[in-house]
């Protein structure tokens, strides 16, 4: 019995138990402390939805052996200026965000072709050198939203002043075109934003089919065995590079279903550290640096936002005091040493 | 060293010595570029420039020990900020003044940066081959800790008497806390100036100590095991070097090192950002440490100064630049930001690049050699 015990606790791994634990209690003790039920539920489908893209783009880089995405940046900054165009061409409806997300696929493409091409040059630190690439481009960026010439009343100052605002509004373009479409709603705070999972689900499939097509499969050979897999007559870079682009492109079109559901474009340094509460999503659902699933992603965000939206409300009502921001940190930044610490190198 | 010399035998020495130095070069052509424009004067640019090396030295150094124990930048000497700061809210809640108190300061921070030191030194023992990225993580995993001790449990769980420095919710610090107390106490404990610009004797000295220090520990018993073990874990491990050990030991001396070059900052600068100032300690001081020529694998202290020389430069220039060009300073804080990441993206990148080439030939080499002896 005994060894049973410590063998789920091994295989699943000590943080996850505590964190799952730490979510039920928070659940249980909503009701207790005067938390409507219904609103937290509510939230957290909302933010599923949200933020599950973002989670999932980054599958198919830990499947090809390049380690976990710390340069997603690079995708969001392919989707932000796939928003910010479609709003300069006074786009709306479903026209704006189809060709935002088209927009941003292009961009995605090219920096994800680059981008994986370095990755390929440095194998074996792919990983802290992606996370400066992020950091460097997210500043770079900064620097052309200053003085890119938009000319949209709606994105730049009213009142003079060099480049685009830091936040801007997509309402009256495309704001909740996905959370709107079939919305169902069930009593009265419960809003199930029928398009945006609906959306997430396709993407969900469609990487699913694509890892058993043949070159997903190999992706897969790539990063459980490079050496076999060359052998077999793969092209271990190219490989890499695609399965690269496709992370890249996933998480360009994940940051604009994040602003469809969330109403604003944040520009500037706002998307420096957004790679990893996504990263953390991911292995708390169960993924590690060198295996990932979509089924880790759907239980990792569920997890993982779970915990973002039930702590500040059930912490505030408990002892009158906010430290959701800390245990936010706390929590996705020791998941992801935790799975930095239990990695099984494959050299 | 090894490494780069069969490297070299391939290629033209000049082409070599650009690309081994192609950071700094481009940092020099980047600056000279930029000093004209900001038509800044000779003095105020001198004595930013004396400030600046004084106030980032120190930090600079604390990145050296790990790297000879290979254990590439020591992205965790966060850790030893957070502790430094730890000890300044002490000294400021009893309300001491002057030099003893920063030297009170430093002697509370000492066994927590010892304890931080230890323990990031184990969690990088179980992530060997990826330090960097997990001692980068680790410090944002602790910042969540230091947010936890310092904005609920101070006032709360920890004593403070000091009502100055509470929030007026009666517990956690303020977000800024005014070290006038212990305002360049060490900057001003020799006075001297030249031309009007003071010249920090105390703090120099205290680098200068430094300094000292780390060519003595490379040539005791524990420097020259760091250096083994930073060249290769199996040959330290068979000469009966504890490699584990000597691997937190240098994670420890460079954290409780860390911890004092951030009180030396801060008494510099006056006061002190209780939950951001901590933060950004090693991204500058890693790029400092980049952009004077060092590597991941080996840094000196000739790179330190060149790199801060050469970095904090670029730091004075760059806004200055931004408005003559664009009319508009935080086009030049945007791209100071950028240059920091950007030159550790850039150095970290040229190096893993080239430890791959070197891993290539070396495979090459063996297979031609295999040939050979199939063939006879």
């Amino acid at each position: 019995m005994n060894e049973k015990v410590e063998n789920i606790i091994e295989n699943v791994g000590l943080p996850r138990i505590i964190i799952f634990f730490f979510l039920v209690s928070l659940f249980a003790l909503a009701p207790i402390v005067g938390v409507s039920f219904e609103t937290s539920i509510n939230d957290v489908i909302v933010r599923f939805a949200m933020n599950g893209i973002l989670v999932l783009s980054l599958v198919s880089m830990v499947k090809s052996g390049c380690g976990l995405n710390f340069g997603l940046q690079l995708g969001i900054i392919a989707g932000l200026l796939g928003a910010v165009i479609s709003i300069e061409m006074q786009l709306r409806g479903f026209a704006g965000f189809f060709t935002a997300i088209g927009i941003a696929i292009f961009i995605a493409v090219i920096l994800g072709f680059f981008y994986g091409v370095l990755l390929n040059k440095i194998k074996g630190d792919e990983m802290v050198v992606a996370t400066y690439v992020g950091f460097s481009s997210v500043s770079l960026m900064s620097i052309f939203w200053l003085i890119l010439p938009f000319k949209s009343p709606n994105m730049i100052w009213a009142y003079g002043g060099l480049g685009l605002r830091t936040t801007i509004s997509n309402e009256g373009y495309w704001l909740h075109i996905l959370t709107n479409f079939f919305q169902i709603k069930i009593g009265s705070h419960i809003n199930i934003p029928t398009g945006t999972i609906l959306f997430f689900a396709l993407l969900c499939l469609l990487v699913w089919a694509f890892f058993r097509t043949k070159i997903g499969t190999a992706m897969t050979a790539v990063g459980s065995n490079p050496e076999y897999a060359r052998s077999c007559g793969v092209k271990v870079n190219k490989t890499r590079v695609i399965s690269v682009i496709l992370s890249t492109v996933l998480s360009a079109i994940g940051i604009i279903v994040y602003q469809e559901s969330f109403g604003f474009i944040q520009l500037y340094m706002a998307p420096l550290y957004m790679a990893f509460p996504a990263i953390a999503a991911l292995l708390l659902g169960g993924a590690s640096v060198g295996k990932a699933s979509i089924k880790n992603v759907i239980i990792g965000t569920f997890l993982f936002q779970g915990i973002l939206t039930m702590t500040p409300s059930i912490l505030n009502n408990i002892i009158q005091s906010d430290m959701s921001e800390a245990i936010r940190m706390i929590v996705s930044n020791g998941m992801i040493v935790y799975a930095l610490t239990r990695v099984v190198r494959v050299r | 060293m090894m490494k780069k010399q069969s490297l070299t035998k391939t290629m033209n020495p000049g082409v070599h010595f650009l690309i081994n130095n192609a950071v700094p070069i481009i940092f020099i052509i980047l600056v000279a570029f930029a000093i004209p424009i900001t038509g800044l004067s000779g003095k105020y640019f001198i004595r930013e420039l004396t400030t600046r090396i004084s106030r980032n030295s120190f930090l600079i150094l604390a990145l050296l020990i790990p790297i000879m124990a290979g254990m590439g930048m020591n992205f965790g000497i966060v850790l030893g900020a957070m502790a430094g700061q730890i000890g300044l809210i002490f000294i400021t809640d009893w309300r001491i003044i002057g030099l003893p108190a920063m030297l009170l300061a430093m002697l509370i921070s000492t066994p927590i940066a010892i304890l931080l030191g230890y323990f990031a030194g184990i969690v990088l023992n179980r992530a060997k081959g990826r330090e960097m990225v997990t001692g980068f993580m680790l410090a944002f995993f602790m910042n969540g800790i230091y947010q936890l001790v310092v904005l609920y449990g101070m006032g709360n769980i920890i004593p403070i008497s000091n009502s100055s420095i509470l929030l007026p919710r009666g517990y956690g610090i303020r977000n800024a806390i005014s070290l006038v107390s212990i305002r360049q106490v060490l900057d001003k404990f020799i006075p001297l100036k030249i031309g009007g610009i003071l010249i920090p004797v105390g703090t120099l000295l205290v680098i200068a100590t430094l300094c000292i220090f780390i060519v003595w520990f490379k040539k005791t018993k524990l420097g020259q095991d760091m250096r083994t073990v930073g060249q290769d874990n199996d040959v330290a491990r068979t000469s009966g070097i504890n490699v584990e050990r000597t691997r937190i030991l240098s994670i420890v001396i460079s954290t409780v090192l860390a911890c004092y070059g951030q009180i030396i900052f801060l008494q510099n600068i006056g006061n002190m950002n209780t939950y951001g100032g901590h933060r950004q300690v090693g991204v500058f001081a890693i790029a400092a440490l980049l952009v004077g020529g060092a590597t991941v694998a080996k840094a000196n202290i000739s790179n330190v100064f060149i790199g801060v020389i050469l970095f904090h430069t670029m730091f004075v220039v760059s806004p200055r630049a931004g408005k003559e060009l664009m009319g508009q300073a935080q086009l030049g804080e945007y791209f100071r930001v950028f240059v920091s990441y950007g030159v550790i993206a850039f150095s970290l990148a040229l190096y893993a690049w080239r430890k791959r080439i070197e891993k290539e030939n070396k495979r090459k080499k063996a297979m031609a050699l295999k040939r050979g002896i199939l063939v006879k």
